[in-house]
């Protein structure tokens, strides 16, 4: 006869890079079920909204999380320039676009790095966090800020990347690369790895879309879904096409992952190649009235920001769903049936983000 | 560029909310998320679905004691939405598959953003 | 099939020079955009309280009576909203991160702007 005990998870783990809490509820070290419980990072983002003009808030959205940054910041921008009718300048778009592929590229080197951690592997997780490190110092030669960015502003961006420094990014690229594809072949080649991450965490291709899996969660189960088709930004210039696979484990998450790092890397020359001369940014006055839903591809899955402004310097409301929480409900329904040793495996696997989720 | 993509919102009485989010379900479309707004004195609930980079809004304006019904039934990922917005808002939701009862988020507050009862305290820094 | 992949990164790693710096022996990298702390030279301001109205995070107060600038280091987020939107010019950004502090304070700086005198002629103004 087998007595079913509850094990909390969380907010405190070491595998955790944020405070997410789950109760298992367990069989015998088999899952019967996961009872999410979020809202330990709460920080009243969409209240703050009425208190702050909408210029100011580009800086609170970009704090909202730290790995994803920028992509707040520009998300929210794009939402207020559509509502208020602004034409954003070329240049500017496409040097949104360089500094979206490089958020990618280092949340997807963090992830690389934690999901090792999450599974005993200290060495590769030191070895992906430094080539991360090589982004971040591209970020802060460019914008100033390693972390938080700053560089987004209504009406384009705030600071301009001169022709040389182009040249040297794009150079900067090739050793990046070659550490890159080092890392990744660690990953999908080593037999250890490939034991803990093979057949773990199944998401069927039904259940993906049904459920409203986004990002690397839904495309590694066959579902093609990537936000950036929509051609937001300079996306719609540049030639680059949605990595899926189709296994629906853990492996093919994390090899969807892999792949992307090298689409960015190939996204940020054609951008660099292909970038035009001219002002960054253009200048924006009056109050915005009206209601958007901007979206777009964040490293994790697909973000909507909703913005809702009424003719005064406040605006009315701002609803940020990032994608983590939308992911949530596909792991509660992965987690039914696994091991007690997988379940860190199968959370980091989605990539949470619970600054995000939370705001 | 203006206009990035189509977005079209349609207003929907809530006695038919659930007909309509059935017919989205048998198209194909997929839930983006539900958001609520204050406005004035009323909520106003936003549905929103997806098919093919193609954007629908479902829109439905209530007060703050109209029960909701769920749409759990045909999305199964909706709870989180719903719990959520119970749980900031105050919104009751009528026959949710996963109830958490309060207990998604925590805070020191009951219902924030709701209807000022209890006066909203966050500040961030 | 990959073949010792992960020793071949292990034995690179091995003989290359550590990556990390010494810090604070060494001083922290640095580039010329970094966001360190907020400056400001008093001989410039002329107390119109653009920089309070625009901070995110409230931590400028503006006093156009006593002449007085204070800011709170603890909640300034260094993101150069103050620095970018004043006419003057006066504030600047320094590369250095904020020294630790052990008590919570504001820093007060007192505002030695005077008005030039109105017929003659608007030349320089630092003293």
């Amino acid at each position: 006869m087998s007595r079913q005990i509850i094990v909390p998870f969380g907010p405190q783990h070491p595998v955790l890079p944020e405070p997410l809490h789950i109760d298992l509820v367990l069989e015998d070290e088999k899952v019967i079920e996961a009872i999410p419980s979020i809202g330990y990072v709460h920080r009243g983002f969409e209240k703050l909204v009425e208190k702050r003009d909408y210029n100011n808030y580009v800086y609170l959205a970009e704090r909202t999380c730290g790995i994803c940054s920028f992509m707040h910041g520009m998300t929210y921008c794009q939402a207020v320039e559509q509502i208020m009718n602004t034409e954003v300048p070329e240049r500017a778009l496409y040097l949104r676009t360089i500094w979206s592929e490089y958020s990618r590229l280092h949340s997807h080197l963090l992830w690389m790095g934690l999901m090792a951690d999450a599974f005993g592997f200290e060495n590769l997780f030191m070895n992906a966090w430094k080539t991360r490190e090589r982004i971040l110092d591209v970020f802060e030669q460019t914008t100033g800020g390693r972390v938080i960015q700053g560089s987004c502003k209504i009406g384009g961006v705030r600071r301009d990347i001169s022709g040389p420094k182009l040249v040297e990014m794009a150079q900067d690229l090739e050793s990046i690369q070659d550490e890159i594809e080092d890392l990744t072949n660690v990953f999908l080649m080593d037999s250890s790895i490939k034991h803990r991450l093979k057949n773990v965490g199944i998401l069927s291709r039904t259940d993906a879309y049904q459920l409203g899996a986004v990002g690397p969660m839904a495309r590694g189960s066959g579902v093609d879904i990537d936000l950036r088709k929509t051609g937001y930004a300079a996306y719609a210039k540049l030639k680059f096409e949605p990595v899926t696979e189709t296994g629906g484990d853990c492996y093919a998450r994390c090899a969807v992952r892999s792949r992307e790092m090298f689409a960015s890397i190939d996204l940020i020359r054609q951008a660099i190649g292909k970038i035009p001369d001219g002002p960054v940014d253009v200048r924006v006055s009056g109050m915005p009235n009206g209601e958007y839903f901007s979206r777009c591809e964040q490293p994790r899955g697909e973000l909507v920001h909703y913005v809702k402004a009424n003719g005064t310097k406040f605006l009315a409301r701002s609803r940020i769903r990032t994608p983590t929480l939308t992911n949530v409900p596909p792991l509660v329904k992965i987690l039914q049936g696994c091991e007690l040793a997988d379940v860190p495996v199968i959370i980091m696997s989605i990539d949470p983000c619970i600054g995000c989720a939370e705001r | 560029m203006l206009m990035i993509e189509k977005q079209t919102t349609t207003a929907v009485e809530i006695g038919k909310l659930i007909g309509q989010v059935e017919e989205f379900r048998n198209n194909g479309y997929r839930l983006v998320q539900i958001g609520c707004t204050k406005a004035g004195d009323n909520f106003e609930i936003n549905y929103s679905f997806d098919k093919a980079y193609e954007f629908r809004n479902l829109r439905v304006i209530i007060t703050q004691d109209t029960e909701l019904p769920s749409i759990t039934g045909m999305y199964w990922g909706a709870f989180i939405y719903e719990n959520e917005m119970h749980d900031l808002f105050g919104i009751a939701v009528k026959g949710m598959n996963i109830d958490y009862k309060g207990t998604l988020i925590r805070t020191t507050v009951k219902f924030p953003f709701g209807m000022p009862v209890s006066g909203p305290k966050e500040e961030s820094p | 099939m990959a073949f010792f992949e992960m020793a071949k990164i292990a034995i690179r790693t091995l003989i290359h020079s550590p990556v990390t710096i010494p810090y604070p022996a060494q001083p922290a990298k640095m580039t010329d955009l970094s966001r360190g702390h907020v400056r400001i030279d008093e001989s410039r301001c002329i107390s119109c309280g653009s920089c309070q109205r625009v901070c995110p995070a409230q931590a400028i107060v503006v006093e156009k009576e006593s002449k007085s600038w204070q800011i709170d280091r603890l909640r300034c987020v260094v993101c150069r909203a103050c620095v970018d939107v004043c006419p003057v010019t006066c504030l600047f950004m320094d590369t250095q991160y904020t020294a630790p502090m052990t008590a919570r304070g504001v820093d007060t700086v007192a505002i030695t702007y005077v008005k030039p005198p109105k017929p003659a002629d608007k030349g320089e103004i630092k003293t």
